[in-house]
């Protein structure tokens, strides 16, 4: 049964349970994510599967390539991605996080490799991947350049960049901030700061920069009849996600 | 510790049909029957045919099942539905909803064989434990674990309480359920017959109950020169059913034979007789965390138009899509976002069914004149309207796409 989880003992559950339990708690603190992941999914494995030719109904669609989550957290990310069969590497500047992450992926049978360090750090060293996933982290970062500067120094040639932020609107305002934080309690309060939100106008300029190519910008939209996030095309207005190239 | 992906409580039809067909999709599995094989397999363990509807004949077909009993699956052509005996009546023909028939009889020991093959092929995902009984059931946020009487764990990403209408599953995820028994009992048996069946089923509302004959392949080797066959589910007051069952064969066909007056000429009992009392019990949700319901342990419902099964199988078809697409993100099989667009796909269709057949059985199982006179006028109506009618047996085929609104799109 190669999907299995090992043999764990019972001691251990209960000491990796403790840690793991907040982030991976699908209403704990971190519920907005929870709802959010599988359309972040979706989206990271289509466009992976169609940039590397690869067929999305297959359960190992992702097998062998290289991936690195930037601000991996728990691995809410991760592990899904080492369940498609991608070699993965979470790299998160919480301690926290990855002991979490940690904790969690030997509970469910993955490998996954977890480490504390800083996206320019990992680029100094040698590491480089397939595809770099960054998702609801560039909007926390102190530096963005130099964020996206050495996350593109961590591709290979003919790499796959996906970010995914939020956009800096009047309406990214009232409901990433005034309403998920504040009214519907979605997200702790003080999770976000506006000002470090980002138009995709400006992204797409760093990116350029860089030398990357920008191939597709799609909004995630909450849809209050379905009660869920869905993807569309056209409205970048709160989040949205991104997907670049490296030549 | 035995550690699997989805671990299913109950290895009736309903367990099995899941667990073959989350195998098929390459999901690991462990399903857990509280009998051995040897009562399962025996004659005296299941008596009942199921009417299998078209919609859920997809679903066997999809798992690799149906291949191995369609030989031994007699196709339904023509439904008649008669109110004691009086006209007008209702008779649907296949071919006013396209070409295929309106379902397909097979004998439940033939489904389960025919499960339990595929099941064998499917060996490096799914494992039958049997007898393994549940004791308990432990759904925390990382895990589900079920521990058996024997002491062995199991552990999973997902725990489904197919284990029946009385489910412990159910009750220790802490799911409530309500329902009322009928006073009926449904006297189920194999018949044989001289007149050939010609593919017709045939539901008589008679004031004890309805008595159906559903139309069987024939028997390898008749009795008496009969070789047709029917199978009989006939439901009674409980007390005329429980004469029924202890009067002698001899006294049990002439009353059956009044009952189903000439149409299949002289009839006769190919095995014996099984008492089924019939009640409706239905969950009040289908999820909890790293759990859901399926089949049986979510509905039971009288089985006056053969629609427990569908049912059940179309929970079935609904929770592997959710399922795989699921295993096609990577996500955790017990993430609460499958949970919750299982139960969204399947609480209309289920609240409607089990509706619609409590209210069949009220209306039709009394003699009350203004009720009865309503009723044939109703039948009557149905019977001329083409569109109604067409609705009518695309439900009872068990379609899926019969439900008023789609179930949303969410990636
Ligand atoms: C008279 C009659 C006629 C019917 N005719 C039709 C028909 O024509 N068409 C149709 O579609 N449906 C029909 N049905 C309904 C149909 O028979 C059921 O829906 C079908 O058998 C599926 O049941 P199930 O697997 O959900 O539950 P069950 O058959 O009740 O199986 C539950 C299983 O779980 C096991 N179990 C229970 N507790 C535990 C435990 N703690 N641990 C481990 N295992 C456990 C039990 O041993 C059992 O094997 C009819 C029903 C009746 C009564």
């Amino acid at each position: 049964m190669p999907h299995a989880a090992p043999s764990v003992a019972e001691d251990e559950v209960a000491r990796f349970s403790a840690q793991a339990t907040d982030w991976w708690n699908p209403e704990g603190s971190f519920r907005a994510l929870h709802r959010l992941n599988p359309l972040r999914l979706a989206y990271v494995r289509d466009n992976i599967c169609e940039h590397f030719n690869r067929d999305p109904e297959k359960r190992q669609a992702l097998r062998g390539l290289r991936v690195v989550d930037v601000g991996c957290g728990g691995g809410l990310l991760a592990e899904p991605l080492a369940r498609l069969g991608a070699d993965v590497t979470g790299v998160d500047a919480s301690e926290e996080g990855i002991a979490a992450a940690r904790a969690h992926a030997k509970l469910s049978g993955l490998k996954v490799d977890y480490r504390v360090d800083s996206v320019e750090a990992l680029a100094a060293s040698s590491a480089r991947y397939d595809v770099v996933t960054a998702l609801e982290i560039i909007e926390h970062v102190a530096d963005l350049k130099s964020f996206l500067a050495a996350a593109t120094k961590l591709l290979n040639p003919g790499g796959l960049m996906l970010l995914s932020t939020l956009n800096r609107t009047p309406r990214s305002f009232a409901l990433g901030i005034v309403a998920a934080e504040y009214i519907l309690g979605w997200v702790p309060c003080g999770t976000h700061e506006w000002q470090k939100f980002v138009r995709p106008s400006e992204l797409t300029r760093h990116l350029e920069g860089q030398g990357m190519t920008v191939t597709d910008l799609t909004g995630m939209v909450f849809n209050p009849l379905a009660g869920a996030f869905e993807l569309r095309k056209g409205d970048l207005r709160v989040n949205y996600l991104l997907a670049a190239r490296k030549a | 510790m035995i550690a699997c992906e989805v671990v299913i409580v109950g290895g009736g039809l309903g367990g099995l049909t899941l667990a073959a067909s989350l195998g098929a999709a390459g999901i690991d599995v462990v399903c857990l029957e509280r009998e051995a094989p040897s009562r399962t397999r025996s004659a005296a363990h299941d008596g009942r045919t199921t009417a299998i509807a078209y919609g859920p004949q997809q679903v066997l077909a999809a798992c690799g099942v149906w291949d191995k009993i369609e030989r031994d699956a007699c196709p339904i052509l023509r439904i008649h539905v008669a109110d004691q005996d009086s006209p007008p009546s209702l008779s649907f023909l296949h071919h006013e909803v396209g070409a295929a028939p309106f379902g397909w009889i097979v004998d439940n020991r033939t489904l389960r064989r025919a499960l339990e093959e595929r099941i064998a092929e499917l060996k490096r995902h799914v494992r039958v434990l049997a007898p393994a009984q549940m004791a308990t059931l432990d759904c925390g946020a990382l895990q589900a674990r079920v521990t058996l009487t024997d002491g062995r764990v199991v552990t999973a990403q997902l725990a489904v309480g197919a284990d029946g209408r009385r489910s412990a599953s159910r009750e220790q995820a802490g799911i409530g359920s309500y329902g009322w028994d009928y006073g009926q009992t449904a006297i189920v048996a194999t018949l044989l017959h001289e007149i050939p069946h010609d593919n017709i089923a045939v539901e008589n509302f008679l004031p004890g109950g309805p008595l159906a004959t559903l139309p069987m392949t024939d028997a390898r080797r008749g009795h008496d020169g009969l070789t047709h066959r029917s199978s009989l589910v006939w439901s009674e007051q409980t007390a005329a059913a429980q004469a029924l069952m202890t009067c002698d064969e001899a006294a049990f066909t002439a009353a059956l034979q009044e009952k189903v007056g000439a149409w299949l000429g002289r009839v006769r009992l190919e095995g014996p007789r099984f008492a089924y009392p019939l009640n409706l019990r239905r969950a009040k949700r289908l999820t909890a965390p790293r759990f859901a319901l399926v089949s049986e342990a979510a509905h039971g419902i009288h089985p006056i138009a053969g629609q427990g099964l569908n049912l059940g199988m179309r929970d079935i078809a609904a929770l592997r899509d959710e399922l795989v697409r699921a295993t096609r993100l990577g996500l955790d099989l017990g993430h609460p976002d499958i949970l919750r667009r299982y139960e969204h796909a399947r609480r209309f269709d289920n609240g409607a069914m089990v509706l619609g057949m409590d209210l069949l059985v009220r209306l039709f199982s009394n003699a009350i004149p203004p009720v009865q006179t309503a009723r044939r006028f109703g039948l009557g109506l149905v019977q001329h309207i083409g569109p109604v009618r067409r609705f009518f047996m695309r439900v009872a085929m068990g379609e899926r796409d019969t439900a008023p609104f789609p179930t949303p799109k969410t990636g």
